[in-house]
């Protein structure tokens, strides 16, 4: 085959190839999206075409969220969630995940491995002896036994994620400080939590995204319709015996979507720097 | 300024001995090499004067004061790392002022005290920048403005010129020493290299396995090693060892192993060497050979002046009567230890 021919079939295969992907990954928030905005005639007569406006677009759905039911509630209960449960994650997490990382022995890397797998216990077996503790807390129906529960999975993960970041980090930077006048904890706070920002800002996109998105702990542990989440929120009161409310279930998740796209593409970089830091040397 | 003196220093981790019983004793103001192959023990002990670690037995004192329980800040005394542990997210000036800052001096001070480090040391255009934008022999100077700045005990250097190309090594040497004499500052330096020992200390101590083998100058270090370790270990090539008749081994130095005529008469013990390599230096000739009648593991060397020895005349597979002047000649007893007769 000449050459330019051959080349061009190998650009031709390289977009085909990565336009597949880009389909795959966005047709579902495009559906959201359009969906979010049709009106209910268009969205259910079948005739229509399905992937695009064949009536004019409409706020109905959103300004029906924000008017009908407790959308804004939910919206600030999984913002208040997320944040607790992010400083939470933080303020244990780092320290932990700097520990594992300066213990020399092996026990320091068994302990961290121990640590990480805690995570891969799915909550679809830990929600029955976690509802026992909410209920002799007397948190059971409250959004506070969710900040609670929520830290029983990203403290591992982070702190394994933070392990991996503090090893890359070179120790004489500590060793430095400690020899100019400072304590052991003087050096974590003021060279390794200074330089492992990337880390931690991955960690706290990681840990709002993961309460953001959680189902089965919200589902189990919340009934009351003023304490639930945003996941619950949408999916429990939008959908009424076999009548699903498509329009604002979309419009739903799109705005609880928004900040997080924002969130994530601003950090972008610091993100993958966050999760590749303790990988390569 | 203070002496740094050690007792008896031993160092574990758990099977392993790192430190074996170091006893040392810098005055004040001296400047010690610590010299030793690489894991010798050398830098477990430098970080142990600082107090990054603790000893498993023994004194230090500095200053006269037992200060084995300290922690590192009250020890007052700097250390230079080998990849010199600059404060990236710092700028050269916090860097240098960030143990006058954890001390609490006033800022009027500190801002006097970087000043007077940075004009030291010449950095003072270099103040604003990040420690990524400087350069390596930027670096090091940064790194020892932050280490004098609040004028410490003692200094201690790791290897500090080991990230240095060859070029700058000798420069950054001879800044440092310079450096050192004219503040008077007790240093206690770590290093592998020979070089760098032989060129910049007033003292050294040789250290293999965890021991201290032999302290003293440069001059004696070279010149009467107190074991077959040091007479090995320091000089380029090392000193050649054969086995003597008598039981022990005998020493002689490569430059003092000459060809016969080369050594004017009186006191000279004659060789017949042969020649099977020889290497151009361009300062020197170094030729590699076997002596008739002695046994030893490595080749025999001998460096020759290159003006005196034409290179025709020293050709492999031929022999030659070599001398070395019974000055020159050294003794060890069978276990390797300097035997006292001459």
């Amino acid at each position: 085959m000449p050459q330019p021919i051959a080349r061009s079939l190998r650009g031709t295969g390289f977009v085909l190839g990565v336009g597949f992907f880009v389909i795959l990954a966005a047709f579902p928030f495009y559906w959201m999206v359009i969906t979010a905005f049709k009106q209910n005639s268009d969205l259910y007569d079948v005739t229509n075409i399905p992937f695009w406006f064949n009536e004019p677009p409409t706020l109905e759905h959103i300004k029906y969220l924000f008017q009908e039911t407790l959308f804004a509630r939910w919206l600030l209960n999984s913002l208040i969630i997320g944040v607790c449960v992010t400083a939470i994650t933080l303020v244990t997490a780092v320290p932990a995940g700097y520990s594992l990382a300066r213990m020399t022995s092996r026990k320091g890397e068994a302990l961290g491995i121990m640590i990480f797998l805690t995570y891969l216990v799915p909550p679809t077996l830990l929600f029955l002896p976690l509802s026992r503790i909410i209920a002799e807390l007397g948190l059971q129906n409250s959004m506070w036994s969710l900040v609670l529960v929520y830290p029983t999975f990203t403290i591992p993960f982070c702190s394994w994620l933070l392990m991996g970041f503090f090893k890359a980090l070179p120790v004489e930077i500590e060793e430095a400080a400690i020899v100019d006048g400072c304590s052991l904890f003087g050096a974590f706070i003021k060279m390794a939590v200074p330089l492992s920002v990337p880390a931690i800002l991955t960690v706290v996109i990681f840990t709002f995204t993961l309460t953001l998105q959680e189902f089965v702990y919200a589902l189990t542990f919340i009934s009351s319709s003023d304490q639930k989440p945003i996941t619950l929120g949408v999916s429990t009161d939008l959908i009424r015996g076999d009548v699903f409310f498509w329009g604002e279930i979309m419009a739903g998740a799109l705005i609880a979507a928004i900040p997080v796209a924002i969130a994530y593409n601003l950090f972008l970089d610091r993100f993958i720097a966050g999760i590749t830091g303790g990988a390569v040397k | 300024m203070a002496a740094v003196l050690t007792r008896d220093i031993v160092k574990t981790f758990g099977e392993v001995n790192a430190v074996n019983g170091i006893s040392l004793r810098v005055p004040d103001g001296e400047f010690m090499v610590l010299l030793g192959p690489s894991g010798c023990g050398k830098t477990t002990f430098l970080r142990i004067i600082c107090g990054l670690e603790q000893q498993t037995s023994g004194d230090l004192l500095i200053g006269g004061n037992v200060v084995n329980d300290m922690p590192p800040r009250a020890r007052g005394i700097a250390m230079m790392f080998q990849s010199y542990g600059l404060y990236p997210h710092y700028t050269v000036r916090n860097n240098i002022s960030f143990p006058l800052r954890t001390q609490r001096m006033p800022s009027q001070d500190i801002q006097k005290k970087v000043d007077w480090a940075a004009q030291l040391l010449d950095i003072g255009h270099l103040l604003d920048r990040r420690p990524r934008q400087l350069s390596g022999g930027e670096r090091q100077r940064v790194a020892l403005a932050r280490a004098l700045v609040r004028e410490p005990t003692a200094l201690l250097l790791d290897e500090p010129l080991s990230n240095l190309d060859a070029k700058l090594r000798t420069s950054a040497r001879q800044e440092i020493k310079n450096f050192q004499q004219r503040v008077g500052l007790t240093t206690i330096y770590v290093t592998h290299d020979q070089v760098e020992a032989m060129g910049m200390g007033d003292r050294i101590a040789v250290i293999d396995h965890g021991r201290v083998r032999q302290v003293g100058t440069p001059t004696e270090i070279y010149e009467d090693p107190a074991d077959l370790f040091v007479a090995t270990f320091v000089g380029a090539p090392p000193m050649n060892i054969v086995t003597h008749n008598g039981g022990g081994y005998l020493g002689f130095r490569p430059e003092n192993f000459l060809p016969r005529d080369m050594i004017e008469d009186g006191g000279a013990t004659e060789f017949s060497f042969r020649v099977d390599r020889s290497e151009y230096l361009g300062s020197e000739r170094i030729v590699y050979g076997v002596m008739d009648g002695f046994d030893s593991k490595q080749p025999i060397t001998a460096k020759l002046p290159p003006a005196h020895v034409a290179e025709g005349s020293i050709r492999p597979g031929e022999w030659h009567p070599f001398a070395v002047k019974n000055s020159a000649l050294r003794h060890f007893d069978t276990s390797g230890n300097r035997s006292s007769r001459h």
